[in-house]
């Protein structure tokens, strides 16, 4: 599979493509000298915090801030009345999902709250603490309105409208239906059930959200200090809704904390610090607690799908037909919308097969629990699930194992590129051969024999697969044809600076992943210089060439490829210097290991040093017709497929106490398939920790409410996340593809880990509890579940 | 609510600050003493990341007040050092292994097995699961954590760790 271009950088003796080099950025880290937003301090700045209501729907009665006012150190104590004439209002639609609603959002509720935690009031104090204070003292009289908490009844016509302008509790609806679906399932040797649930979790990101927001009233400008996955994206929504000219509004995103999709989107509370900060002329710092997390950070999946396949008797998937309905928040998440969740799962389910015969109808309905919206794989862990799951019955009930009805199932090498009955299209896939190995690597039959002796002893263990597809590399077509201002293109420059060494200034951004190395490593092998002499600036919208920044697995083949892009046209133009000093034409001449070496033989001839000290400083020496352009600037749209996808399969390996309902992993393996891989320990890394995150939400995490709307864990206490004793060592091996969008090659890989893990694991679940002949497809799989299954209580 | 005016020696330094007495020891280090290598990620106890040395021993300094530690020794991330180009041997196989992303939740890591390699210098890998298991990583699945851990334990006994995997 492997097909990279011939004659590329990439292949030069000294590229560092394909290999694992420690991230320039991690020193600082393990040295606790990161530079996160809570680190910072500026002169004058005041600090928030917000009442938020207690209710999950409540009209705002009145709202009495004189007590909180008159305590020592507040600034102000602000409502939505006193912001009105600071920020409009937003709308999470987007064009392109047809008739996609939603109601204004304001930055503070506006007359009525809508979820438990929505912001009512702001305080603006000298101190977190002082402000937390004064948030006590405020006295908000509610009227409670019904709360509407339950997908299933949402759209019945006795339910309240939770916005009475939209008409009803609708957001989006899609349906599907392609190919003859009916006659497939009659014509079916087998058609296997199942209705799932697919848990509402959270992103949990380590550091909570934060922004300190520095507004310059002589400059008219602001300054928004974020922890964010899209600082451009940021930049425009912010100058949109603060009323502020977009030139005039800079983002400075350092380190970010983990960030999974979660820092992407627009939080009333953080809305509100920007437009406070207009109003007071002076910086403001808002650092969410762990409870607002829980309680504002956008939620994701909460689907509950009924779903049946049919199968020709050798295993073959012929067709599929599913319902899905997914409640969100009150309101559509803005911009990106919270239609594309379900929308994903639409388009994905059952991908990596070759049916021609796909039903699909889905529902997205508004309830009065937290807002939900992209996170971390995005719709694939339900699509891969369904699927999966289903594929798996499949097997089980044709008495085949679940190995061959995937291969039997697979879209083969010669249908490529694919085009599925979702619409979705694929360039080039590697399931047959990532199978194939996945099964090499883990000693399937070994485990297979292994799992049949334990039987014997009352020892039940499973084997769970999942091949899957990932959208990584988007193209316009996922926000930018919608009307969002959210860039698929992104930039780097490179800079050849008089030491020798490169900077390279990138749109695309780092929040733990390794964006930094991989651009390092690109643009070195690029340019031909060493990886030490590389420096990476990302994250700051007044320097860095505009981008989308880091989301949907796009920051190694977008921006990898403008920085593989521009490396290879200052390479050129450094050529062109070297050629004149030289006295050589410059194409016998190349550049390895940072100095200007003759082209085959490599014999060094002139540093980079030097060649940059004639340049920037003794440029009276060169011929008067040559003006060097040592900074050049490249950008990078993918084009040809909407979407790069990635592929893989896993396989998890488990062991079901059937008398405490315990699952313990054992072992975990992914073959993946990412196209070129840049770093391959990164690339490793990254699959284990979105795995881990697929883990998660399958046995352990579920943001919990009550009836009312209220959520039951909101701290890290109640909300269990995969902590280090129960976690398997992860096996991650690597199969090439290369996209043929761009030289590099590279697709992306950061969300591929949790759209599988999933799957894997309720697969591996019930095979383990095959032998009793009970099944379980709710997540998360916790000990009650899997007992009530067996019937033990 | 009263300040009052305490002496808590950080890093081998004492630092004279006046604070609440209900102000935790977190936020006395990150915002008195201006070391913000000390992250809070749950202020609850849970999470690890505010995890700091008091007089040698691992301690949430999200749970403690600052009042309770005067006359104590704090040690923090920032004291960290080691041979290896400031580094310790920790800190070394971390960077090595990429036993980190974003690195929020490393400086209570590090803290931790600091201490904790003192104790146990050839720690069994299910003992350091166990002892990290008080720390949440959200990254990185813990594994290569594992491996650097395992690691810095080796060249702290002397020995030559086997090649990075």
């Amino acid at each position: 599979m492997n097909s990279k271009p011939g004659v590329s950088p990439l292949d030069s003796p000294n590229s560092y493509i394909g290999k694992t080099v420690p991230r320039p950025n991690a020193k600082r880290l393990v040295q606790g000298r990161g530079n996160f937003v809570d680190d910072l301090e500026l002169p004058r700045m005041v600090h928030l915090a917000f009442c938020r209501s207690p209710y999950a729907h409540a009209e705002i009665a009145s709202i009495d801030k004189r007590e909180a006012e008159a305590l020592a150190g507040v600034v102000r104590v602000l409502t939505m009345d006193d912001l009105k004439d600071y920020c409009t209002p937003w709308v999470g639609t987007l064009d392109h999902l047809k008739g996609i609603k939603s109601a204004e959002q304001w930055p503070l509720a506006n007359g009525k709250a809508f979820w438990q935690g929505e912001p009512v009031a702001a305080v603006v104090a000298t101190s977190r603490a002082i402000a937390e204070d004064a948030v006590e003292l405020i006295e908000v009289e509610y009227v409670e309105l019904t709360p509407i908490t339950d997908m299933h009844t949402a759209l019945a016509p006795e339910t309240p409208v939770i916005h009475p302008e939209l008409g009803d509790n609708l957001c989006f609806e899609r349906k599907i239906d392609e190919g003859d679906v009916d006659k497939a399932f009659a014509d079916a040797a087998y058609v296997a059930e199942e209705t799932f649930t697919f848990n509402r979790h959270t992103g949990v990101t380590l550091e909570p959200r934060a922004i300190v927001c520095d507004y310059n009233p002589a400059d008219e400008a602001l300054t928004l200090h974020m922890s964010v996955q899209c600082p451009h994206m940021s930049k425009n929504l912010y100058a949109k809704h603060l009323g502020l000219n977009e030139d005039k509004v800079r983002v400075i995103c350092n380190d970010v904390g983990g960030s999974f999709g979660i820092k992407i989107h627009t939080y009333s509370d953080e809305m509100a610090a920007g437009a406070i900060a207009v109003m007071l002329g002076r910086p403001v710092k808002f650092t969410a607690d762990r409870l607002e997390s829980f309680v504002t950070d956008i939620h994701a999946r909460d689907h509950e799908v009924k779903a049946k396949m049919a199968f020709a008797a050798d295993g073959e998937m012929l067709a599929l037909d599913f319902e899905d309905i997914t409640g969100v928040g009150p309101y559509s998440v803005y911009p990106r919308t919270s239609g594309i969740e379900l929308n994903q799962v639409m388009n994905l389910t059952a991908g990596p097969y070759k049916h021609r015969n796909y039903r699909a109808h889905g529902q997205v309905v508004f309830l009065n629990k937290n807002v939900m919206c992209q996170y971390r794989g995005v719709g694939h862990p339900i699509a891969i699930a369904i699927g999966e799951h289903l594929m798996d019955e499949g097997a089980r009930g044709l008495g085949l194992d679940p190995v061959e009805v995937r291969r039997k199932s697979f879209i083969t090498d010669d249908q490529y590129p694919y085009t599925a009955p979702s619409g979705a299209i694929y360039e080039r896939q590697s399931h047959i051969q990532c199978m194939d190995k996945l099964v090499e690597m883990m000693d399937y039959d070994g485990l297979r024999k292994q799992q049949a002796e334990l039987r014997e002893k009352g020892i039940y263990r499973g084997i769970g697969f999942a091949s899957l597809i990932e959208v990584t590399n988007p193209s316009p077509a996922f926000y930018g044809v919608g009307g969002a201002r959210i860039a698929s293109q992104d930039g780097c420059t490179i800079r050849l600076d008089p030491t020798g060494g490169i900077t390279c200034i990138t749109g695309v951004t780092e929040q733990g992943q390794g964006t930094e190395a991989i651009i390092a490593q690109v643009a070195a092998t690029a340019v031909g210089v060493q990886i030490e002499d590389v420096r990476v600036i990302t994250g700051d919208t007044d320097i860095v060439p505009y981008g989308g920044g880091t989301w949907a697995s796009r920051g190694a083949g977008i921006g990898g490829e403008a920085a593989l892009q521009a490396g290879k046209a200052l390479k050129e133009n450094i050529l062109k210097v070297a050629g004149v000093m030289l006295q050589a034409e410059p194409s016998t001449l190349d550049i390895q290991k940072g100095n200007i070496v003759d082209a085959g033989t490599d014999n060094e001839r002139l540093p980079l040093s030097e060649l940059g000290r004639v340049a920037y400083f003794r440029g009276d020496t060169l011929p008067h017709d040559l003006q060097p352009e040592l900074v050049v600037t490249r950008h990078f749209v993918s084009k040809g497929y909407p979407f790069a996808f990635t592929n893989a399969s896993h396989a998890c390996y488990l062991e079901v106490d059937t008398d405490t309902g315990m699952v313990k992993l054992l072992k975990y393996w992914v073959m993946e398939d990412c196209g070129t891989v840049i770093n391959p320990q990164l690339v490793a890394e990254q699959t284990r920790g979105g795995v881990v995150q697929g883990i998660g939400p399958a046995l352990y995490e579920e943001c919990l409410y009550s009836p009312e709307g209220q959520l039951l864990n909101g701290s890290l206490a109640d909300y269990l996340v995969p902590m280090a004793a129960e976690m398997p060592d992860i096996i991650v091996g690597h199969m090439e593809t290369p996209t043929k969008t761009s030289e590099l090659g590279a697709k992306g890989v950061g969300e591929a880990g949790t759209a599988g893990a999933p799957a894997a694991i309720m697969n591996a679940i019930n095979d383990a509890l095959s032998p009793q002949k009970v099944k379980v497809a709710h997540m998360p799989f916790t000990p009650d579940k899997i007992l009530r299954a067996l019937g033990k209580i | 609510m009263k300040k009052v005016a305490i002496t808590l020696n950080i890093n081998n330094r004492d630092v004279d600050m006046l604070v609440e007495p209900r102000k935790l020891l977190s936020d006395a280090i990150r915002e008195d003493a201006r070391l913000t290598g000390t992250h809070v990620g749950c202020e609850h106890g849970v999470c690890g990341a505010c995890t700091v040395l008091v007089d040698g021993k691992p301690q949430r300094s999200c749970l403690t007040f600052a009042v309770q530690t005067q006359g104590k020794a704090i040690t923090t991330i920032e004291a960290v050092k080691g041979n290896n180009d400031g580094y310790s041997a920790l800190q070394q196989a971390l960077h090595e292994e990429h036993g980190l992303q974003c690195g929020f939740c490393t400086p209570g890591i590090i803290v931790t097995f600091e201490a904790y390699l003192k104790e146990n210098t050839n720690p069994t890998e299910d003992e350091i699961r166990d002892v990290l298991s008080g720390n949440l990583c959200r990254c990185t699945g813990y594994q290569n954590i594992i491996r650097a851990i395992q690691k810095a334990a080796a060249v702290m006994r002397g020995e030559t760790p086997g090649a990075a995997k």
